[in-house]
């Protein structure tokens, strides 16, 4: 046999080899082919669609003023301050819950921690608005934590839960802490209880260690739960809605008033468009911030 | 403690006394006690689960003793937390820092400790040279071999002068062949650095290559501590000799004239253990000797051909004694010698053991 004539296609069975190796990835195209399919049309045609009409005024001609006007009323601008407001509140909470909580949880026996973890997802089984009127029973005037401590004589007037920015921002930590816990847990889990061994024994305080290798080492998941995190909050409509007492208007809400009140298509459509890129941009920024590429090099 | 005199500024010798650990019912330690010398290399040598790791692990402090205490020279060391211990240390899978570059791993120690930079860059490159991996300070840990990543690793835990070194399985996961010259290279460096060695290992040839001592443990004890030549030629327990060398063990009769093998007295140039207990016989395949015909100076082994497997630089013929033993023997697979006679399969082989080779050991076969 001679060895280069195998790398010339004209080697024993080299065609039939080739042919049978296209055929396989035809398959796995044509296997992909429903999904990509419809994610053409459920997602991607409509995203188009709909953002085509933020440019378009009312009579069905081309124009800016659909951002013309999100720019100069103070109202749109107030909704996007409280957005950002209510979403970086809302991320603050579930890293102060959820990172012990996730570090904890990462210590522990593998069978403990995957029982524990069925109660982290155990909220996922009921609906987002169930839980939110739930909220409402437990945060208003006369609810349990305001009878509770009104009974025991700790406050004398009820404390102000629902409603507000308060209650809007109880409901949706609760709602995105799971966001948060998955991809840190995942990510805390993969890290060899060896690299703290190596860091104390070279010298470092337990603490040193936790900080310049398990922190560090658990950034990937810390990033992936932070965008999660603040990308879900930025379009949430339910909660605040609810808790929020008609007092906090975030962009959906201001979406859906825009749509429901005025029937303005361009100018909700235009609300979006902003939406996504400044969920885009936060991305950017955390990616720059945490320099996280260079994080998931191993 | 005993070994303070030998003492010096670049070693510490390790006392350990009666040491226990147990998890549930099951002893991880059960009452060891071992004294090292500073500059000693030795291993801990045991098979999975047997505590070597438990006891290196309570060396460093990560695990904490249910009793006994650690001596690190003259000082007690058993309450002092992992991180005022001052060792150096060396784990099975390296564990380099993967966002730190490989100037920034081997610093990692230096920096804890408050040295200034210029001061550091010189220890490192100092370090890297150590491990002929000077120059590689600006490389990230991904772009390593494995072989260079345990030489970072190596670099690491010696750049602050540690007086003792910890090493949990370095090199179990390197090939063949560059963990044969690891062994070499980390031999020729404990040399140099002269620091106290703890070295944990399954592998017994690994153990024999590089160790002053071997300390062997099994079920959380420790069942005999020697140089490696004595443990390989004279072990003083069963255990030991099964797990040391590819041993077959032979019961031995016990008669009034002493012990004897197939009926015939035992041949052997120590003296006969006194006593009357059972004794055993340890084979290696490498000690026994193939003839033409029956050497009635050796002691007899002779059986029948089972089947031999070639091995490239020997082959390993397994021989049927009868009674359901077998035993095996290594002949070298030179084309000038033995190979082109050894007996086909079912065919006797003639075998016998020089009365220098005998080793027996107290002790019945189950």
């Amino acid at each position: 046999m001679n060895i280069a004539s195998n790398n010339q296609l004209e080697g024993l069975n080299s065609k039939e080899l080739a042919k049978a190796r296209r055929k396989e990835g035809r398959l796995f195209f044509n296997l992909s082919l429903p999904s990509l399919i419809t994610i053409l049309i459920v997602v991607f045609i409509p995203v188009f669609w709909l953002s085509s009409l933020s440019f378009f005024d009312r009579a069905g001609d081309f124009s800016w003023e659909n951002y013309d006007r999100i720019f100069q009323s103070q109202l749109y601008i107030k909704t996007f301050i409280v957005t950002l407001k209510i979403s970086f509140i809302t991320l603050f909470f579930c890293i102060l819950l959820g990172y012990p909580l996730c570090y904890w949880l990462s210590q522990l026996p593998n069978r403990l921690a995957s029982i524990l973890m069925i109660f982290v997802l155990l909220p996922f089984w009921t609906s987002i608005l169930v839980r939110t009127y739930a909220w409402l029973v437990i945060l208003q005037r006369n609810g349990i934590i305001n009878d509770t401590l009104i009974s025991i004589g700790w406050i004398d007037e009820p404390l102000q839960l629902a409603h507000n920015l308060t209650g809007s921002i109880i409901g949706m930590v609760h709602i995105l802490l799971p966001f948060f816990i998955l991809p840190l847990f995942a990510s805390m889990r993969s890290i060899d209880n060896n690299f703290i061994r190596a860091a104390i024994s070279l010298g470092s305080t337990p603490r040193g260690a936790f900080w310049q290798v398990f922190f560090k080492m658990s950034l990937p998941g810390f990033f992936a739960g932070t965008v999660l995190v603040f990308v879900l909050a930025l379009g949430t409509y339910v909660t605040p809605a609810l808790l929020g007492g008609g007092k906090i208007q975030m962009l959906a809400q201001r979406i859906d008033s825009t749509i429901m009140l005025y029937s303005n298509w361009g100018a909700a459509s235009a609300l979006g468009v902003v939406l996504l890129i400044l969920a885009f941009a936060v991305i950017w920024i955390f990616n720059r911030a945490f320099g996280i590429d260079k994080l998931f090099m191993r | 403690m005993s070994n303070t005199d030998n003492e010096n500024h670049k070693s510490l010798p390790i006392g350990i006394k009666s040491l226990s650990k147990s998890y549930g019912d099951v002893y991880a330690l059960e009452n060891v006690s071992l004294d090292i010398k500073a500059g000693e290399f030795i291993t801990l040598l045991g098979p999975s689960g047997s505590g070597k790791t438990t006891l290196l692990m309570t060396i460093a402090g990560f695990c904490s003793p249910d009793q006994g205490s650690i001596y690190f020279g003259q000082q007690e060391m058993t309450m002092t937390p992992p991180h005022m211990r001052g060792l150096g240390m060396v784990f099975q899978n390296y564990a380099l820092f993967p966002f730190m570059s490989v100037a920034e791993n081997v610093g990692y120690p230096l920096r804890v400790r408050g040295m200034t930079d210029s001061d550091q860059k010189t220890k490192i490159e100092a370090a890297l040279e150590m491990v002929q991996l000077g120059g590689y300070g600006e490389r990230r840990i991904h772009q390593l071999s494995g072989g260079q990543k345990q030489r970072v690793a190596l670099a690491r835990a010696m750049v602050f002068e540690p007086k003792i070194i910890l090493m949990d399985e370095p090199l179990s996961a390197l090939d063949k062949k560059l963990r044969e010259h690891m062994q070499i290279e980390l031999k020729a460096l404990h040399q140099k650095l002269e620091a106290t060695i703890v070295y944990v290992t399954h592998d017994q040839r690994e153990a024999l290559t590089m160790s002053d001592r071997i300390a062997v443990i099994n079920n959380g004890r420790l069942v005999q501590v020697d140089a490696p030549k004595a443990l390989y030629d004279n072990p003083n327990d069963l255990f030991v000799a099964d797990f040391i060398g590819e041993s077959v063990l032979l019961q031995l009769e016990n008669s009034i004239k002493g012990l004897t093998l197939r009926g015939k007295p035992l041949k052997m140039t120590n003296p006969q253990p006194k006593g009357g207990e059972p004794h055993c016989l340890v084979i290696r395949p490498e000690l026994l000797v193939m003839s033409n015909s029956k050497d009635d100076s050796l002691n007899d082994l002779s059986g029948i051909v089972n089947a031999s497997v070639y091995q490239g630089e020997s082959v390993l013929v397994m021989v049927d004694l009868g009674e359901n033993t077998m035993i095996s023997v290594r002949l070298p697979a030179n084309k000038s010698q033995s190979s082109n006679i050894i007996p086909d399969v079912g065919k006797p082989i003639y075998l016998g053991l020089h009365a220098e080779d005998v080793i027996t050991v107290k002790g019945r076969v189950e």
